[in-house]
């Protein structure tokens, strides 16, 4: 087995306020194997962004990684200086953003942007980056690459826009791509478009995608693994044929019960009640106990760790902890 | 659908007590004594009556021999002791001091009260309306910025003075500075709450009253209204201070209050004549309370914008 | 059979988007228009649910704020229970208000931020005269009761409440009137999936219990497909299908409802074929001519390229295609 590009260890990351620190994720450990797409689901507030945030280090102050470990490849990139840091961010990891308008800047050309990306990672002429430039445009499908690539951003549309983006996240060679909600801002038909060049380009060179989403559905489609966050915490990860379909975790199960889909009959969506704590008010035990049908009295006691289950699945929920415990209380 | 574990809520004081703005107030050692300052210069004002130990307004009162006391020395003719001094007249410094603040305050007041019902009212219907109402109220608050504030009431003084009988003069004198200083000032009010409403007015709650058929001057002034508050406050604190020292400005050239109602203006004016003849207390103490009041009024408002900064949301 | 609420016909709305007069003269350049929606005809009868979906561009949340007065038709007729809507008359329309009303699509944007949530609700009973006084308070505490908060929520301000919370509150304030028919712009997109299916839920217990009629507008195939009892598709303007819900999507008959409803992402992993995706909307400014969805339909024709393709019924309602007025249908 080759060792994993990126590996996350009890990543803990705070917001210090003036009302006490926010714990905004606790403990999260995952691993993403060469080659291998992992979505990161999870609703508003679960900490998806940040996760992907803290490991290509863009955190905004006051947040800050409190502790645990981020390893690239073997080496150690948590702690790092910043000027190390952003040796790396572009170069070893590339990041997708969701809001295409913004995250080109407007006053460059296509071109530019890319070739300045290119040469500040890569020691290569100006020319030759030129050519690589317009080679990756036109693997990420856009037409006529040669004579758009002069075009400034706007005269792109949406999904063209995204396509640049997808670009010049990859132009470095990275080993890792973060997608951060990269089809949210665009019309359903663009998005599986987008989706599937991504998935095409990244597995042909060989990187890995870290897809942070909150639609199941483009998950389904596109990762191999899936980890579902909630409040801060891992509730699940694994295969994502079984995640969906066999979903351990109550939260989970809840999540999939109520998303409508084209094929399903139920006259009622499956409801989960209440609402996602605040960060600020996370229960004691596990942080979805007030809302879960099968608590039981450990769930309120003890932060539950992550199980491990069939096919490399974990599960982080008290019910799978021995057989026992499926026993006493259903 | 319960909430799941209810802690006691706390109460309306305690909230307010707790919220971002208090706290960064009591954070604030400069908002909190700039507030001092200003409360205190207020307070004296409004109570000036009860404090001050002489009425330099009541000529009755005035004895042409108490006047170029030194502070803190016995008249050389009457014996009497005066805390600031007296001035040429023989008013009783500190006393005027706290009438002549009364009046500075009392015109800031009223001019930017009328500054911010001119101002919002045009800026609210420029930003609902649009179109050619919104260009032409732009137009003419352009064509206005373009004068210098203290020409524009030196102007319009003039024109009062050409319409009003000379026995009513005075009398009106306080009023025209008034709407002097207003009419000066009322553009910056209108081009923020401008701004405002054409963003407000693209937000679905406005969207959500149109539904339901409110008549548009209720949606300007219950909905939209609450809204555009915060910058007008800021403006408004920052021009209080402007206000004051613009009435003390005209008074100083001679056009503001009559000088039988001396303001903090006059008395600088009237002080600045004696400063090199050797009595120096006649300028210092006004123009130092002129400072003093301007200066925290200004500072609580570059506090309170701040405090009111979007990034605290 | 039941009667119908609302009809819409020929319903058209033309922007002014040109440049400024003295740009124009100097550039030599003609106005220009922008039609967002074009001739759209359709009904909608007593207690169903009709959808209008589309991508970006299809002119739904232009023909909602149509129906209620927000914005006002550059042609068409709209009629409410067989009265014509004339939006500027005063006195007459009054009373057709009451009957109808609107849930947006931001559940931040559309509360008043200063106003108590109480008052929020009340509004429409007071811009009515519905009730007094004591009535007031009595009604609103019933209505936060019905869509699942509490009496004693009248007084908090809405801030202090989640997107979810926020959603049932505009719910709360859209019944006060007591309406007949509300329509509802986009209203669970922004909210996470759990909360989503808590408030569809809410919605299909209310139209139960109240005989309401619902137009739904959303980018969400199965949302609407959950929700609704017939769906009009929109592209660029014009309403290409009608058809009702569940044959719409087992026996779609315009080829843009085929494309969309590929492009959806397949959450149960079914694995089924799905036919690539081509093409981006294109800016309506400039739309192609004729039919215009022939620069990225599979099956265009000549005639495509030249007419404007009428209305024909179909084995599941009506659609907009050349391929059903040739001799052999698709």
């Amino acid at each position: 087995m080759k060792p994993p590009i990126l590996s996350v260890r009890d990543l803990v990351v705070e917001f210090p306020t003036r009302r006490g620190t926010l714990r905004a994720l606790d403990h999260v450990s995952f691993d993403i194997a060469e080659g291998e797409v992992l979505g990161m689901v999870g609703e508003s507030g679960a900490g998806k962004s940040l996760t992907g945030a803290a490991i290509i280090g863009l955190l905004e102050p006051p947040g800050r990684v409190a502790s645990g470990e981020i390893w690239l490849r073997g080496e150690r990139i948590d702690n790092l200086p910043r000027e190390k840091m952003r040796r790396i961010r572009g170069r070893r990891i590339g990041m997708v953003f969701q809001d295409p308008l913004t995250s080109l800047n407007p006053l460059y050309t296509v071109a530019e942007q890319l070739i300045e990306t290119i040469r500040t990672h890569m020691d290569v002429s100006d020319k030759e980056a030129r050519k690589r430039a317009v080679a990756l445009l036109d693997r990420v499908g856009i037409p006529a690459a040669a004579r758009r690539i002069d075009d400034y951003p706007h005269h792109f549309s949406g999904g063209m826009r995204q396509r640049v983006v997808i670009a010049l996240a990859l132009c470095a060679e990275p080993e890792l791509v973060i997608a951060d909600e990269p089809t949210t801002a665009l019309d359903v038909s663009v998005q599986a478009q987008i989706i599937d060049v991504l998935k095409e380009i990244c597995a042909e060179r060989g990187a890995s995608v870290m897809l942070i989403t909150h639609d199941m559905g483009v998950i389904a489609e596109t990762a191999d693994r899936v980890a579902v966050l909630y409040a801060g915490r891992l509730a699940e990860i694994g295969p994502v044929r079984d995640v969906i379909q066999a979903a351990e975790h109550p939260y989970t199960a809840g999540l999939m019960g109520s998303i409508p889909t084209l094929t399903q009959t139920a006259e009622r969506l499956t409801q989960i009640p209440g609402s996602m704590p605040r960060l600020n008010a996370i229960p004691q035990g596990c942080a979805f106990n007030p809302r879960c049908t099968k608590a039981f009295d450990r769930c309120f006691r003890d932060q539950p760790d992550l199980i491990p289950r069939a096919d490399g699945r974990q599960v982080a929920c008290w019910l799978y902890e021995t057989a026992k415990s499926e026993v006493s209380n259903g | 659908m319960s909430d799941i574990i209810k802690k006691p809520e706390p109460g309306r004081v305690a909230r307010a007590w707790d919220s971002d703005i208090s706290y960064s107030f009591r954070k604030s050692p400069l908002a909190i004594v700039a507030a001092g300052v200003s409360l205190l210069i207020i307070l004296a004002a409004i109570f000036a009556p009860w404090i001050a130990p002489h009425d330099p307004f009541n000529p009755a009162t005035l004895n042409l021999m108490d006047g170029f006391t030194p502070p803190m020395e016995p008249n050389q003719f009457t014996g009497n002791t005066y805390w600031l001094g007296t001035d040429n007249q023989g008013r009783d410094v500190f006393s005027t001091i706290l009438y002549g603040a009364r009046i500075s305050l009392f015109v800031g007041f009223m001019a930017v009260a009328f500054a911010m019902v001119l101002g919002i009212t045009l800026g609210l219907i420029a930003g609902y309306r649009g179109g050619w109402v919104d260009s032409l109220l732009m137009r003419v608050a352009d064509v206005q910025l373009t004068f210098p504030s203290i020409l524009l009431a030196l102007l319009i003084f003039g024109v009062a003075r050409g319409f009003i009988p000379p026995a009513y003069r005075e009398a009106m004198a306080i009023w025209v500075l008034i709407v002097a200083i207003g009419l000066s000032e009322w553009v910056q009010y209108a081009r923020v709450v401008r701004g405002a409403t054409m963003v407000e007015k693209s937000k679905e709650y406005v969207q959500a009253a149109r539904v339901i058929g409110a008549h548009p001057a209720k949606i300007l002034i219950r909905h939209i209204l609450p809204n555009v508050m915060g910058p007008v406050l800021v403006i408004a604190t920052i021009g209080l201070a402007l206000a004051i020292i613009a009435e003390a400005t005209l008074s100083f050239l001679g056009v503001g209050v009559p000088s039988t109602q001396p303001s903090l203006g006059t008395l600088i004016r009237i002080g600045q004549g004696f400063l090199f003849s050797g009595e120096w207390w006649i300028l210092l103490f006004p123009s130092l309370t002129l400072l003093a009041l301007a200066l925290s009024v200004n500072l609580l408002g570059d506090w309170l914008r701040d405090a009111l900064n979007p990034r605290l949301r | 059979m039941a009667d119908v609420l609302l009809s819409v016909e020929g319903l058209t709305r033309r922007f002014d988007v040109s440049k400024p007069w003295l740009n124009r003269v100097i550039e030599r350049e003609g106005k220009q228009f922008l039609t967002a929606t074009e001739d759209v005809g359709f009904e909608i009868k007593r207690g169903e649910t009709f959808a209008l979906v589309g991508e970006s561009g299809s002119g739904k949340s232009t023909i909602a704020k149509m129906i209620v007065g927000l914005l006002e038709p550059s042609a068409g007729v709209i009629k409410f229970d067989g009265q014509e809507m004339d939006f500027a008359s005063g006195a007459a329309m009054r009373t057709l208000r009451r009957r109808f009303q609107m849930i947006f699509q931001d559940p931040f944007a559309s509360l008043n931020p200063r106003w108590r949530v109480e008052d929020i609700i009340a509004e429409p009973i007071h811009t009515f005269g519905l009730l007094r006084g004591a009535e007031v308070s009595n009604e609103v505490g019933r209505l936060l009761d019905l869509v699942g908060l509490s009496a004693a929520d009248g007084t908090k301000f809405p801030h202090e409440f989640s997107g979810g919370q926020r959603q049932r509150i505009a719910i709360a304030r859209a019944l006060s009137s007591k309406p007949e028919f509300i329509v509802c712009d986009e209203p669970t997109s922004a909210l996470d999936v759990s909360v989503q299916a808590q408030i569809l839920n809410l919605m299909r217990d209310l139209q139960d219990e109240f005989g309401l009629t619902y137009l739904l507008i959303s980018h969400d195939l199965s949302v609407v497909r959950h929700m609704a009892n017939r769906i009009g598709v929109l592209y660029l303007g014009r309403l290409v299908e009608v058809a009702e819900s569940k044959r719409l999507f087992t026996d779609p008959q315009h080829p843009y409802t085929r494309m969309l409803l590929d492009a959806v992402p397949d959450l149960a992993l079914s694995g089924r074929r799905r036919m690539p995706v081509t093409g981006e909307i294109p800016n309506p400014i400039n739309p192609p001519s004729g039919c215009t969805f022939h620069p990225r339909c599979p099956k265009v024709m000549d005639i495509c390229r030249r007419e404007v393709p009428r209305i024909t019924t179909t084995a599941t309602g009506t659609a907009e295609c050349h391929l059903l007025t040739t001799e052999d249908a698709t």
